[in-house]
């Protein structure tokens, strides 16, 4: 088991026809993907590596069974994407796309809510790395190789200092279950608490490492969720320490603007709710490999 | 992106949101012509920078001639305003904006944010205005209004009424209240706002609800579409180093230490910040040359570090992914031999191909102080910088 994506899921790719796009879908072809298609509006007919290019999701989804889609659109048109995907019947949705104007993901996000929970597409992202299932599938731009298939989930805003941390933990032999990036923006598709929501469901996951950073609300209420729900042990590192308040920090979200916001009140709410957290990003694996020693 | 306060009310001016008269000065002389153009006894002179607590600073004067404006504001032109916002190199002021005194009776507070928690936009109100939001929710947190705002229809007039009703708008002035209201959230929405703020809206003796000041930020990812707001933007106001690094689009910073910091990812760059700290150092700047790591971005990230007079060492810290570590590692030996720089530095790569990387940089023969792990590289940092320091005093003494 995993969180998302399986050796199986029916993966397509919006936006398949562009110079990044197809590169990623060789690099997920190769990781061995069950990349089945690609969308593209105008452009049925062609082949990208060899799948099937549609001219809309759900002329893909109906002859490819699809599930799963990346979108790799650029921003002007990424939030119709998701949509699209949302009313195509796609069940998982990753959005790569960095620099979406906040209010389109407000609109996607209040678009989303029109369909019951149990219909209701996943996202994450946008501006994220993507998600990895190590040894079954690759959704995403992240380097297949540094995850090692194990029981640590991850989820974190950051895409690089994800790759720190999967790197940390192979070096220590450890594996990961899943690894979720949920993006740099301050309106995303699905927040902490959701995908530790699911970590704690998969029996596959034993232990979370999280990874968060200044800027909004998601690593305190996800405090809170763990505090009351959660019977995985959870480690954390937030970044921004040295982050001053009111600057955006290279992510759009990464900006103090509230009580609760900066990286030491982060590490404060997180520590009274029983997460271990690592004091400084190289010593991740270790304080992975030490909680799971001690549990 | 910001944008000066006259600006800001020009816009909200067009959505319907009642102003006080009102003009912009580029010089003293103008500035009096404009307030004998407007007329009156008393006038306003405000200094137009990108910062707020402009009148503790001196921004702002109250003036009842066009001799004691023409004075005011010849003191403020030139100037570099030095706000509770701006640190201390301060802005400079080049416009002053003129405005006629309106004697008022109540101050209110009214922003406009977008919530992460609702992931909507919020109104926040307070019948204390005049203070920071800050304060106000330091001090009366009791008397400030919040209320989101459902995008799929916008926000509603009884939804308006009762953010008037709870900030005890007179029943007179309630339709007043709520195009305001209404007009201020037409402006955020339909501009790609991330930010309006009016402090104070103020209810006037004529019984008239007008902004005071105004203050209006922008999602610079919908600048694309907004090619009349993206004109606004006004480079006087931004760090020179900003300005540069963003229109090379790199992600910058800039901060007071003496480490400069390049790095590939904003988590990772914030992480490498931290790590400096952690090691007893200061960081220079933040700088997210992107995930990609191109040989390029390598180098325009180089002379741009450099550029800053106060950097004494460079941490380079690349974790390459899909651009593998000897790429990334071949990179950095270009744009040192192009652009040699004079102090210490450190590069740690991380990921694919790690070890190629390091002999490229081994074999250059450049005098590149090598890292494998985050912390390492952040300790041998700090010390360079601290053994170059020493050094440079030693030359200096020897002079």
């Amino acid at each position: 088991m995993s969180i998302f994506l399986d050796r199986n899921t029916p993966v397509i790719i919006q936006g398949i026809t562009g110079r990044m796009a197809q590169f990623h879908a060789k690099e997920m072809l190769d990781y061995g993907t069950n990349l089945v298609g690609g969308v593209v509006p105008g452009k049925a007919g062609e082949t990208v590596h060899g799948v099937p290019v549609f001219d809309t999701v759900k002329q893909a989804v109906e002859a490819t069974g699809a599930e799963a889609s990346l979108v790799f659109v650029p921003p002007p048109f990424a939030a119709d994407s998701i949509m699209e995907a949302a009313d195509g019947g796609i069940r998982y949705c990753v959005c790569i796309t960095d620099g979406i104007p906040a209010q389109d993901m407000i609109r996607v996000k209040r678009y989303m809510m029109r369909y019951p929970k149990e219909k209701r597409m996943v996202l994450t992202g946008p501006n994220c790395a993507g998600t990895i299932s190590p040894g079954k599938s690759l959704v995403g731009i992240m380097p297949g190789h540094i995850y090692l298939p194990g029981h640590v989930g991850i989820v974190g805003r950051s895409g690089t200092l994800g790759y720190e941390a999967a790197q940390q933990l192979k070096d220590r032999g450890i594996g990961v279950s899943t690894s979720v990036g949920i993006g740099g923006d301050p309106i995303n598709g699905s927040s902490f608490r959701d995908i530790l929501e699911q970590f704690e469901k998969d029996p596959d996951t034993h232990i979370v490492c999280l990874i968060g950073e200044i800027g909004g609300p998601q690593e305190a209420e996800a405090a809170a969720w763990i505090q009351e729900n959660m019977t995985k042990p959870v480690v954390a590192y937030i970044a921004g320490l040295t982050a001053p308040k009111g600057r955006t920090m290279g992510h759009a979200g990464a900006i103090i603007s509230a009580f609760g916001e900066s990286a030491s009140e982060k590490v404060e709410i997180l520590t009274a709710a029983g997460v271990t957290v690592a004091e400084n990003p190289s010593v991740i694996g270790e304080t992975i490999a030490r909680v799971l020693n001690a549990a | 992106m910001d944008i000066h306060e006259y600006q800001a009310k020009e816009i909200l001016h067009r959505f319907g949101v009642a102003i006080p008269d009102g003009a912009l000065a580029y010089s003293p002389e103008q500035a009096a012509y404009r307030a004998r153009e407007m007329g009156g006894t008393r006038w306003i002179v405000k200094a137009q920078v990108h910062a707020g607590g402009r009148g503790k600073a001196g921004g702002v004067k109250i003036c009842s001639s066009e001799h004691e404006i023409q004075d005011a504001t010849n003191e403020m032109f030139g100037r570099r305003l030095v706000t509770h916002q701006t640190g201390a190199e301060g802005k400079g002021i080049y416009r002053i904006y003129v405005e006629a005194a309106v004697p008022f009776e109540r101050e209110i507070y009214l922003g406009f944010v977008l919530d992460r928690s609702s992931q909507r936009v919020m109104i926040v109100a307070s019948s204390e205005g005049g203070m920071e939001i800050e304060e106000i929710s330091a001090t009366r947190p009791e008397s400030i209004v919040r209320s989101t705002v459902e995008p799929a229809v916008g926000l509603q007039e009884f939804q308006a009424r009762e953010i008037a009703f709870a900030l005890k708008i007179p029943t007179d002035m309630i339709q007043q209240m709520v195009r305001t209201l209404q007009g201020c959230y037409r402006a955020f929405t339909e501009l790609d706002a991330t930010m309006v703020e009016i402090n104070p809206l103020v209810i006037t003796a004529d019984r008239r609800i007008l902004a005071l000041d105004a203050k209006m930020t922008f999602d610079t990812n919908a600048l694309f579409r907004h090619p009349a707001i993206a004109e606004l933007r006004d480079k006087s106001q931004e760090d020179p180093r900003e300005s540069r690094a963003a229109d090379r689009g790199l992600s910058y910073i800039g901060l007071s230490g003496n480490i400069g910091c390049i790095v590939n990812g904003a988590g990772l760059a914030m992480a490498t910040m931290d790590t400096i700290k952690l090691a007893g150092g200061e960081p220079a700047n933040f700088l997210d040359i992107g995930g990609g790591a191109t040989p390029e971005r390598v180098a325009k990230a180089f002379r741009l570090v450099n550029s800053d007079e106060n950097v004494q060492a460079i941490l380079v810290n690349i974790f390459a992914g899909i651009n593998r570590c000897d790429w990334v590692a071949e990179g950095v030996v270009q744009a040192l031999q192009a652009n040699p720089v004079d102090v210490p530095v450190v590069v740690r790569l991380a990921g694919t191909n790690v070890e190629e990387g390091l002999k490229i940089l081994a074999k250059s023969g450049l005098p590149i102080i090598r890292a494998t792990s985050l912390m390492e590289a952040a300790d041998r940092a700090v010390s360079a910088w601290k053994n170059d320091k020493t050094q440079n005093t030693r030359m200096r003494i020897v002079k």
